[in-house]
């Protein structure tokens, strides 16, 4: 899988948002302090905002091509995005919730993903009643199940008890392994991706930094 | 309570709810539109909206006479490509009811619209919804509650609705007379007893409407 941000340019208030950069590989970490562009990224990616210019492509699928007015819509594009909030949809159940995006999806496939976030005694929930691990797990199943293209999370451990990071991180990647999901995780805390991921971009200040320093702080 | 007081209480509910029914959907998109769109001419749009909460109801029933009476602009329209006469009919005292409704009703739609978080509706957008299976699924169930609450403190403000009904629908028993119209009617009359029967009415309906429209607002 290789995605590929070309000349994307936008303007945001104070901030120049510029990157351009090609990302190969299953599993990439986006590291970047707060307010350094990580989330307009994923966004970007995911069709929530238009750049001003450049192209994005995954494999060979332009998505986003602003000098040929292309913008596919972000239900067309097929890609999973988690944000930091999960956006569980208050108002359904945990099962209506992973369906939302998956009316038509494999059975088998629906009962791996179930059975390997242990969500089966969670499904008749409302979201408001789960515990923070189990709305990280209804949103990483809710995303996988429409089988997308690509995963876009965006700091899915904020605010997250460290044992709990330590029991859902592990159940993430197997199931972006076991199923094949490619996986661009956004975070602040390089310590929680460490040995899982093929690659690291680093964001600073709305660009994509060839500076390391930040790995080291 | 007589038959001619059943009569005028039953007219007016009717005629309340129906104006709800008519402001409903056009009260709930345009309520989505100001509370989620950005368009040139929103804030001029939006004004207008609101003008009849705050310029005298009689001035805003003198405009509607003006628009429906039998030489007005739709007035004109409606007798003779029709055949419907609005002036001093039932239809009067809805069209009087729905505009004094109409704001209202935004209002209190708009706030429940904007409460519903951006993000959730982008999320929709990435499990694959089309914009409009995103509108009637995330938008429309999460801001319910506030168009539900509209919809009773647009109907409790048709009930009370009075310097607009009396000068485009007037006061003619049995078709168009309110409420609000028999009880200024009684007491230029000097029969201030079935007034305050009619007062009594109208502040139990107006307080369970109340006590309703603000349960639903804060309902989770």
């Amino acid at each position: 899988m290789t995605v590929q941000l070309h000349n994307i340019t936008l303007t945001l208030g104070a901030m120049n948002f510029s990157v351009d950069i090609t990302l190969p590989g299953m599993i990439t970490t986006i590291l970047g302090q707060s307010g350094s562009g990580k989330t307009t990224l994923l966004e970007i990616i995911a069709g929530l905002r238009r750049p001003e210019t450049g192209f994005i492509k995954i494999n060979d699928v332009i998505l986003t091509d602003v000098a040929n007015k292309l913008h596919v819509p972000p239900e067309k594009r097929n890609i999973g995005y988690v944000p930091q909030d999960l956006a569980l949809l208050p108002h359904l159940s945990v099962r209506r919730n992973l369906l939302y995006g998956a009316r038509q999806c494999d059975p088998a496939y629906y009962h791996s993903i179930v059975e390997l976030l242990e969500i089966e005694p969670l499904l008749d929930r409302r979201t408001t009643m789960l515990s923070g691990g189990e709305k990280q797990r209804v949103a990483y199943a809710r995303a996988a199940l429409t089988r997308p293209k690509l995963l876009l999370l965006d700091e899915p451990m904020a605010n997250l008890h460290q044992s709990i990071k330590d029991k859902i991180l592990p159940c993430l990647f197997q199931m972006c392994r076991e199923f094949s999901i490619p996986l661009l995780y956004v975070t602040h805390d390089p310590s929680e991706i460490a040995g899982h991921s093929d690659q690291v971009m680093v964001m600073k200040n709305g660009t994509n930094s060839t500076d390391r320093s930040y790995l080291a702080d | 309570m007589d038959s001619e007081a059943w009569l005028i209480i039953r007219f007016t509910l009717g005629m309340a709810a129906l104006s709800t029914l008519l402001v409903t959907p056009i009260g709930t998109v345009t309520a989505w539109l100001l509370a989620k769109k950005r368009w040139p001419g929103k804030s001029l749009v939006e004004t207008l909206i609101f003008l009849p909460l705050v310029i005298p109801p009689v001035a805003t029933g003198l405009l509607l006479l003006k628009v429906f009476s039998r030489n007005g602009l739709l007035g004109g329209f409606l007798t003779k490509q029709l055949g419907l006469e609005v002036i001093f009919t039932w239809r009067a005292v809805v069209i009087a009811m729905v505009v004094m409704a109409f704001p209202l009703f935004v209002r209190t739609a708009r706030v429940a619209f904007e409460a519903v978080p951006v993000r959730l509706e982008q999320v929709g957008r990435t499990l694959g919804a089309s914009p409009l299976r995103v509108w009637f699924t995330i938008t429309l169930p999460l801001a319910r509650n506030g168009i539900l609450a509209g919809m009773v403190m647009g109907f409790a403000r048709a009930l009370g609705e009075f310097g607009a009904t009396i000068l485009v629908a007037g006061n003619i028993p049995g078709k168009t007379t309110t409420i609000a119209v028999v009880i200024y009617n009684n007491i230029q009359l000097g029969q201030d007893e079935i007034a305050l029967m009619y007062v009594l009415v109208s502040i139990i309906i107006a307080f369970i409407c109340t006590w309703v429209g603000e349960y639903l607002c804060r309902r989770p």
